[in-house]
């Protein structure tokens, strides 16, 4: 296997993320595609660290575990927020949040 | 088996894997349906863990089936239940970015693979067997320990950042 | 040695006097005539003192070698024939020097100046004439302006004068020698219009001064210019005279010709301006508006006399600068030589007996002044002294003919004729004063006006020789007119017995106190009194025997000797052996021209009344009555031009172009101000400042929208960003 499919398919993920991020408007939408980036990440982390091989390639796991605890907190905080934005608004569309327009 | 017979089969396994997640990948980010799209997101983490084993990391990948697609889903679904998220859309739900945002997605994309190719070019990852739990383990509570204990604090803080934010007072 | 070392004493105590009698004058009991006279009577008896201590100083000189008293040339002396020595032609004495006394008035950034006096033979020989002169005028004075308005200033006047010419005379340094000079002509300009309530009087005195003031540039430029020849020819600028003499005959250090050149053609205007030559001669017939006194004293023998006193002082510079050793015809000779002949020529035509005495001082000055021209500096500075004496004798008989035979008139035509039956001591006083001033054997006038003559031919001055020749012929001439026309014919003056006096006399008021001799009544023409005749006695008899000093004929040259200029410090001087032969000839042409004279008038020979039957010879007398339109010139061209159009032309130049200029001046500035105010300060440096902040307002209001507030724009630029800069780096790497 050549390292380079799955840094490739974690890159085209991760972009897709980023399109899903800028592109939807409900807020629950965007962490999902934040959610793919993440898994993305973890794809890139555990592919080197099988690459390298030996000692490193349980770095690599161990890494991927944590990334994957925080995901798991982020999108828990996450979700209250949106919560509470929705509570306050009645609508969860990101487009509506521009208070903090200049 | 040959090694060259492994090297196929890896292959072709990658390739079942990982098309259905590109397109899932899609499918989250454009489809109308909002539980379609939660679903979709099973599908690329499923697929996820599935190169996971690929890899030989067991370990995380059934983390993985467990957390992410057992309880970070199942949060999603229960968001977008509260939130009231439109079902059945009459309009999309992409905001007026879709071309910038293609754009940049793309470009990016581009610059990151044409770096990656330059890069790594034909380096080839060798397997030799799966690794065990217990080396993971034995390197999360002794190289990595410090970590492990604030990822704690952080979960700790998370869950009662959470409970606190979704009060209803 | 006493009246030469304390000479100062001489101008000093005329000038005393001119204040006591300003002072005291009118409570004097004679007027202040006498303090005037006693004044005077004592500055000439120092003056003969100092002629005679002169001439012992001359012949000690004589028997024991040089004389050496103070002086800082004796070093450089050039010796001239001593004692013993074989005297070759052209040589003559021992050297005397002169005797200085002078005091350090005045010190300032390496000028010193001096008020001092220097005695030699020229100043005794002045002061003597000055003296003597003043003293008879004094004399004459007191019948003569009797009952005189202002008889008092008149006198304190004449003492001023005479105290300032003797300043003059006896001065050490150009300095001092132009102080008197201005203290002279203003004394004039007071003398001539003492009587100014008429007012020809008064412009008269104002001509006067104006036209010698003219000539007095040139001294001012000129005594300036004699510093500096002192400082080229010894180091150290100064004024003094002996010095001055050195320097330029080249005695000590070389001068620069050129200097020399300029400083004798300024001193020449200061000459040509104070003895009435030509051109500015103009004022001096006019002058003879003042009293008779005045123009005897003055206007003959001694003011007029200071420029050639003054050509004799500094004559190196004039024989140096002028080259008058060398060249046969020169400034100063042609100046004088015209000078001759002009004053001459304009004599025929007058009518008043002083305007006819007036110009042939004129002529008789331009015989000085050439003869300086030519080299003849002993005979210039003899003719001064002879003629000081026939001229004021001349002048002062004059004026007893007005006073007693005229009614106060000087016209010769009216109001004289046959006088001599009358007058007979003023008529034999008068025939002597012409026969000198003609210059026949043995009077003085003779040896004087001959020993020009022999100068100018021997100097190769031929041309100057004719002129003074023809001179002479006029000059016995217009004399034996004026004689005929006042001594002889029929009394003309009969019908104005009792007619109001001339503009030129005052009416004499009765005195109260009425101490002044007595005066003769009006009536008909009578003899004048002893206090008038008595000063015409002794001027007739200078007049006879004062030629004597210098009859070359019978060897003796006591003038010359005693005049005789330090040789140390003086150019040298030509001396000529007599010549019989051109002394027959000049007085032949005298006797001629008197005869002329008389054929014409006692004889009614030749052409009579031609001007008015002439055209030619009525224009030509025209020419001469109006003084060859001289002042025509003067005041009409000259004056009129520098009042009106010079003056109008100034003025346009001043009102159109200078205020013009400062107008504009004052309207750019308040234009430009403006401009500067609209267009830099308001639209250019406001428009900046004010463009600076729309600038920045627009700026900001385009930037600001990146502010969308939206979550998603934001991270599209994070991203977009971070892409950039991916592909940057993977670039540069």
């Amino acid at each position: 296997m050549l390292l380079n499919q799955f840094l490739l398919l974690s890159a085209f993920l991760f972009g897709t993320g980023i399109y899903g991020v800028l592109t939807r408007k409900h807020a629950v939408l965007v962490l999902m595609s934040i959610e793919l980036m993440l898994a993305a990440v973890n794809i890139n982390l555990v592919a080197f660290g099988a690459f390298r091989g030996g000692e490193v390639a349980v770095v690599g796991q161990v890494f991927a575990l944590f990334v994957l605890t925080i995901a798991a907190a982020e999108v828990g905080v996450g979700l209250a927020i949106v919560l509470l934005i929705y509570r306050n608004s009645h609508s969860a569309d990101l487009d509506d949040v521009d208070s903090m327009k200049g | 088996m040959l090694a060259a017979d492994i090297q196929v089969a890896q292959t072709a396994v990658f390739w079942i894997l990982a098309i259905p997640m590109a397109l899932s990948a899609i499918g989250v980010v454009t489809t109308k349906n909002v539980v379609h799209a939660a679903l979709y997101l099973v599908v690329v983490l499923a697929g996820g863990a599935g190169q996971f084993i690929l890899l030989g990391q067991e370990f995380v990948a059934w983390v993985q089936v467990l957390v992410y697609i057992g309880a970070v889903i199942v949060l999603f679904l229960f968001g977008i239940m509260l939130t009231r998220a439109p079902m059945h859309p009459k309009e999309s739900l992409d905001n007026d970015l879709r071309w910038p945002g293609m754009v940049v997605a793309v470009f990016l994309v581009g610059v990151l693979s044409a770096l990656l190719i330059d890069t790594f070019g034909d380096d080839k990852i060798e397997l030799v067997a799966p690794t065990r739990t217990d080396e993971v383990t034995n390197e999360i509570f002794r190289t990595y320990i410090i970590p492990f204990e604030v990822v704690g604090i952080l979960l700790l803080g998370a869950l009662i950042g959470a409970v606190v934010l979704a009060r209803k007072d | 040695m006493f009246f030469l070392d304390n000479a100062w004493l001489v101008p000093l105590i005329p000038a005393l006097s001119f204040v006591v009698i300003l002072l005291f004058g009118k409570r004097m009991p004679f007027k202040g005539s006498e303090m005037g006279i006693a004044a005077v009577g004592a500055s000439f008896v120092l003056a003969c003192g100092a002629a005679v201590q002169w001439i012992q100083r001359v012949g000690d000189a004589e028997e024991g070698g040089t004389e050496h008293a103070f002086g800082a040339f004796g070093a450089f002396g050039r010796s001239i024939g001593r004692i013993g020595e074989e005297a070759t032609e052209g040589e003559h004495g021992p050297i005397v020097e002169s005797v200085h006394n002078s005091f350090t008035w005045f010190q300032n950034g390496g000028i010193d100046l001096h008020v001092g006096i220097q005695i030699d033979g020229l100043s005794v020989m002045m002061m003597f004439v000055v003296t003597l002169i003043s003293l008879l005028v004094h004399v004459y004075s007191v019948d003569y302006m009797k009952g005189d308005r202002r008889f008092t200033y008149f006198y304190a006047a004449l003492s001023l004068f005479t105290a300032s010419m003797l300043l003059l005379v006896v001065a050490d340094n150009t300095l001092m020698l132009l102080v008197g000079w201005e203290l002279v002509g203003v004394c004039s300009f007071m003398l001539i219009g003492h009587w100014w309530e008429e007012k020809p009087n008064s412009d008269a005195a104002i001509k006067a001064f104006l036209t010698t003031r003219t000539g007095d540039v040139g001294l001012l430029c000129g005594v300036i210019m004699t510093y500096f020849v002192v400082q080229q020819g010894t180091g150290t600028g100064s004024f003094n005279i002996e010095a001055l003499n050195a320097s330029a005959a080249g005695y000590l250090n070389p001068v620069s010709g050129t200097l020399l050149f300029w400083c004798a053609a300024a001193l020449l205007l200061a000459i040509i301006g104070k003895s009435g030559q030509f051109p500015l001669h103009t004022w001096l017939p006019d002058a003879m508006a003042g009293p008779t006194p005045v123009s005897a004293l003055i206007h003959a023998a001694t003011m007029v006399v200071a420029g050639v006193y003054l050509g004799a002082r500094v004559y190196p510079v004039f024989y140096e600068g002028l080259n008058i050793g060398e060249a046969n015809i020169n400034l100063m000779a042609a100046v004088g030589g015209i000078t001759v002949l002009i004053g001459a020529a304009l004599a025929f035509v007058q009518d008043d007996i002083k305007k006819v005495l007036a110009y042939s001082t004129i002529s008789q000055l331009g015989y000085m002044v050439m003869a300086l021209g030519v080299g003849a500096w002993t005979a210039a500075i003899f003719h001064l002294f002879t003629h000081a004496f026939f001229k004021a004798l001349l002048f002062l008989a004059a004026g007893s003919v007005s006073h007693s035979g005229a009614h106060h008139s000087f016209d010769m035509k009216k109001d004289m004729g046959g006088l001599r039956k009358y007058m007979p001591q003023t008529y034999v006083t008068f025939i002597i004063g012409t026969a000198a001033l003609m210059g026949i054997f043995p009077l003085a006038g003779f040896w004087s006006k001959d020993e020009i003559l022999l100068g100018a031919s021997e100097g190769d001055y031929t041309l100057f020789l004719v002129v003074g020749a023809v001179g002479a012929l006029m000059t016995a001439a217009y004399m034996t007119r004026c004689i005929y026309l006042t001594f002889f014919g029929e009394y003309r003056g009969g019908d104005h017995a009792h007619a109001t006096p001339h503009v030129d006399e005052a009416e004499h008021q009765p005195d109260e106190d009425d101490r002044l001799p007595d005066h003769g009544h009006h009536g008909g023409p009578h003899e004048s009194n002893r206090w008038i005749l008595a000063p015409l006695w002794v001027l007739a008899a200078f007049s006879v025997f004062a030629g004597f000093f210098n009859a070359t004929w019978f060897d003796i040259e006591k003038f010359t000797e005693w005049t005789a200029p330090n040789a140390e410090v003086f150019v040298e001087l030509q001396h000529h052996e007599f010549d019989v032969l051109l002394a027959l000839i000049s007085t032949a042409i005298a006797l001629f021209g008197a005869a002329l004279a008389y054929a014409y008038y006692w004889r009614g020979l030749g052409p009579q009344r031609l001007s008015e039957r002439n055209g030619l010879a009525r224009t030509g007398k025209q020419f001469l009555v109006n003084k060859y339109y001289l002042d025509v010139l003067y005041t009409d061209v000259i004056v009129a031009f520098v009042k009106g159009p010079l003056a109008r032309a100034t003025y346009w130049v001043n009102q159109n172009v200078i205020d013009n200029v400062l107008n504009y001046a004052g309207k750019g500035a308040m234009v430009f101000g403006r401009f500067t105010y609209d267009v830099l300060d308001q639209k250019v440096v406001d428009g900046a400042v004010n463009g600076i902040g729309t600038i920045t307002d627009s700026a900001g209001s385009e930037v600001r929208k990146i502010q969308t507030g939206r979550l998603q724009f934001y991270a599209f630029m994070l991203v977009l960003a971070v892409g950039v800069f991916a592909l940057a780096l993977w670039i540069a790497a």
